[in-house]
Formats: structure tokens, C-alpha cells, sequence
């Protein structure tokens, strides 16, 4: 498949409830020299710091962060949208945010992100989705598909909450439905790929 | 047309667009973070039904109650009564005491917004009996919303989040003191008016505002892009006494900017920072 073959520059996974198990599972596969920068938009309550980074730093070899604004998205990078804002990527691949009203109900919204990432890099982008119950990130990744990204779905019987799953692939038809060890290892056979 | 190229078309739909609003209308907005600002454009585009970007062009030349919706789609104004509850907490331990080493002190909030956090400092000050001593100015290139800065009036149904806001901040006393409950809304007390001056000041195009001892400027930089942010760091640099305060959001930092070294850090979390004496 074409898809496979193709060179990427960037991850977003959209997660929402359920997600903290499904992060720690995909990411507790990462083989050493998993290279693409990831970000993150995770629903978690306001005013509440993220245990997001913490869970993720002990697979990862690069920096795990609260995103700030302006920080350049680098190799080997985790952002992780802080609690209360939007977290979007500008056209030259740098990190700006935003505390503009909730989108979905959801501040981070993962269609923000999906939609700005899918304009900053096209083609050359990965958009995840996860568990969680509503449908933020149904748009965005079908904005990513639109563009001819990778989409990728968590497969809504191996979901904790399938709302987010089923909306999603309804929304945009995506490239692969897989459970989070199959997430893991096609991640991981894209990034060898570098 | 492909997706790279539709892309790049819109951006310069955008570009054009800002460059039609300055011109006819001398808001500044070319050197907004971009993403952003696309984002705003489109929620407009599609709430008026509107084919495309292009098209709104000619409603933004033509038609003046039109803009004044886009500039307040381009203003954000999304904030809190002590929004970030431990940033507070923080100035109430380490910014206060050094605006009480001075007989008169100026604080600026910059991009003020509705106002809620120029008030959350102005009750700071009358617990920690700074009120008579502190002029405070609250400035925003938006006349709607710094009016409604002025009034001072918010909604009842926040009002028990900005309690707990409060509390956690290290209030002092009962929040309840500080407003007047009118049936929906409830109204800020006169008394922490008193201290404020509330004025028009736009951050893009206007020059240095005073010499203050202390500049709050929370979450407005991260609509600009990095060289719009330089500019504006260098005005607050310039507005401040030797040894003021810079208090910024606590997801932004001035590490790309070239007055990053003529700061100290004083708090990292709470993105305080202090100017140097030189």
C-alpha cells in the first residue's frame, strides 16, 4: 500500500476518555529509534496538570512536554496540549496556542489540532484516534484523510469508550481500524522507515 | 488543484485579507500567529455563509459593522477571576512585597480583556493594604471589551468557580466582599474601580505606556507570531523600572525573544520574570 511507503514528519493522536491506557499502551511499545515528533490533544479536566507526561517519559528517549507556545517541533518530541488550551501548529511546524472557546465541548479539541497540523504538514502527517466518548476529532481527521495523511483509528471493540472510534470512521473512512498493540507496531514499522 | 496548493491559496486569502482590514480600517493584524488568525477568519466565513475567504474581502471594505464582528471574532477574550490560582498566589508572595518597598506604585495590565484579572490583582492589593498606593492601568485595542472592563459586571454562574479561584489564590477574606449580586450578574464593588485607569493602548501599534513597576500581559502573546512578540517584549522592557515585573501566561516564556537576557527568572512555573538592572 502506497501509504506505508510513504515518509512522514509527524504524529497527532487525539484521546479523550479511557486515552491515559490506550497512550501508555501504544507508546509502551516504541522501539528505540522511533524518531517522529508526536502530538498530543488529550481531554482532562481544567485547572488539573496532566499525568501525561509523567506516564509517557519512561518510554520515550526524547523530550515529554507540556507544549508552550512557540517551541519548534523537533524529532523525537512528545507535546502534549496543556490542560486548558488549544493546541494548534503553525505553517512553519511551531507550536502556537490558544484559549479561544472550547470546540466540541473540548479545550484542547482535538479537531484544532488535527486541522492546523493537516495544513502545516499535508501528505506527510499520521492522525491517530483514540478512546473517548464523543465525537471531537470525527472533522479532523477526516480533514487529514482529505489531505492524503494517514489516518488511524483504535478499533471500537478494543476501545474503553467507543463513541470517539465509531464517530471517527464514519467521518472520514480511515486507512487502518486496529487495536492499540497493531497502532503500536505499524508506528514503529513507519518510523524504520526514516 | 491539489491539497498542498488549495492550502497555500487560502493562506494568501488570509494575507490579503488582513493587509484589506489595515489598510481601510488601521488594525494590525498581519503579524498574528497564523493559525490562528485562519481559524477565526473561517469561524466568521462560515457563520455568515460565505463561499470562501475572497468573498468576505469586499463585506470587510464595504461594510463597517461587518468588521467590528471579525474584530471581535480576532480578540480573544476568554479569561477568569484569578485564573491560575497558584500565579497569584505567587504574586501575592513575590511581587507584592516589592511594590510595598516603593511609597507609589504603577501596575499595566496589558490586553486587559473584560477586565476580570485586573480586578483579581486590585482585590490583592486592598487585602495586602496597597490599594492607596498603586495605580493600576488596564488598557485593550478592543473599546467594546475594555468598556466592559470598566462595568465590571459578570455572570452569576461563574461566580462560584472564580470563589474557588480565590480561595486557592490565598484570598484573605470572603470573595463575596468584592461584589454587589444582581440578579443574573453579579457587579464589582466601586472601590477596586477607584484605583484603575482603563484606556485604549493596541500592543501592535502603539508606543511605550509609562514607567511601571510591574506589567501583567496573560495569555495575549500567543496570538502573535514570534517577531510581533519580539516587538512587543521589547515595548515591556522598555516600560518597566529597572528591577519590575513581567507576568506572563504560564505556557508562554520570552526565550525566543532578544530581551531574553536582560530578564531574570523569578518564578518558572508562574512565567514571572524581572528586569534586570543594567
Amino acid at each position: 500500500m502506497d501509504k506505508i511507503i510513504q515518509k512522514y514528519e509527524a504524529i497527532v493522536i487525539g484521546a479523550s476518555a479511557g486515552g491515559l491506557i490506550a497512550l501508555h499502551r501504544i507508546f509502551s511499545q516504541r522501539c528505540l529509534d522511533f524518531n517522529l515528533p508526536v502530538l498530543i490533544a488529550q481531554h482532562i479536566c481544567p485547572n488539573r496538570e496532566s499525568l501525561l507526561p509523567e506516564l509517557l517519559r519512561q518510554h520515550c528517549t526524547g523530550t515529554v512536554k507540556d507544549a508552550e507556545d512557540k517551541d519548534v517541533i523537533t524529532s523525537g518530541n512528545v507535546y502534549i496540549a496543556p490542560s486548558n488550551y488549544h493546541l494548534l501548529v503553525e505553517p512553519d511546524k511551531s507550536i502556537a496556542l490558544s484559549v479561544e472557546g472550547r470546540v466540541n465541548f473540548s479545550r484542547p479539541s482535538i479537531d484544532v489540532l488535527f486541522e492546523t497540523a493537516s495544513e502545516a504538514y499535508c501528505d506527510a502527517l499520521v492522525g491517530i484516534i483514540l478512546s473517548g466518548a464523543n465525537s471531537d476529532g470525527a472533522y479532523g481527521v477526516s480533514q487529514i484523510k482529505k489531505r492524503a495523511g494517514l489516518t488511524i483509528v483504535q478499533s471500537p471493540d478494543s476501545a474503553e469508550f467507543d463513541t470517539m472510534p465509531k464517530a471517527a470512521i464514519e467521518a472520514s473512512n480511515p486507512d487502518f481500524i486496529l487495536s492499540l498493540d497493531e497502532i503500536g507496531i505499524l508506528l514503529n514499522t513507519l518510523c524504520n522507515r526514516g | 488543484m491539489n491539497e498542498v496548493e488549495q492550502v497555500e491559496n487560502e493562506r494568501l486569502e488570509v494575507q490579503l485579507l488582513l493587509e484589506a482590514i489595515y489598510l481601510r480600517y488601521g488594525y494590525d493584524f498581519r503579524k498574528y500567529a497564523s493559525a490562528h488568525t485562519k481559524r477565526r477568519l473561517e469561524h466568521r466565513r462560515a457563520l455568515e455563509g460565505l463561499p470562501n475567504l475572497a468573498a468576505m474581502q469586499h463585506l470587510l471594505i464595504y461594510d463597517e459593522t461587518f468588521f467590528n464582528r471579525v474584530l471581535l471574532d480576532l480578540s480573544i477574550n476568554v479569561t477568569e477571576m484569578f485564573r491560575d490560582p497558584w500565579f497569584y498566589k505567587s504574586v501575592r508572595e513575590l511581587v507584592v512585597p516589592y511594590l510595598k518597598t516603593y511609597p507609589f506604585a504603577k501596575v499595566w495590565h496589558a490586553g486587559c480583556s473584560a477586565g476580570q484579572e485586573v480586578y483579581s490583582m486590585g482585590i490583592v492589593l486592598q487585602e495586602e493594604g496597597m490599594k492607596e498606593r498603586v495605580q493600576m492601568y488596564a488598557t485593550d485595542f478592543n473599546e467594546l471589551i475594555l468598556a466592559k472592563a470598566k462595568d465590571g459586571i459578570y455572570p452569576m454562574n461563574l461566580v462560584r468557580e472564580y470563589t474557588a479561584n480565590y480561595q486557592q489564590a490565598g484570598g484573605k477574606s470572603s470573595f463575596s466582599d468584592y461584589y454587589t449580586a444582581d440578579y443574573d450578574n453579579v457587579v464589582m464593588k466601586r472601590f477596586l474601580k477607584e484605583q484603575v485607569l482603563f484606556s485604549s493602548h493596541n500592543l501592535v501599534t502603539d508606543g511605550v505606556f509609562g514607567e511601571m513597576n510591574t506589567i501583567f500581559c496573560r495569555n495575549v502573546l500567543i496570538y502573535f507570531n514570534r517577531d510581533l512578540q519580539n516587538r512587543v517584549l521589547n515595548l515591556f522592557y522598555e516600560s518597566l523600572c529597572p528591577g519590575g515585573f513581567l507576568c506572563l501566561g504560564s505556557k508562554e516564556n520570552i526565550k525566543f525573544s532578544d530581551v531574553a537576557h536582560k530578564f531574570e527568572v523569578v518564578a518558572e512555573r508562574e512565567k514571572i520574570y524581572r528586569k534586570k538592572r543594567m
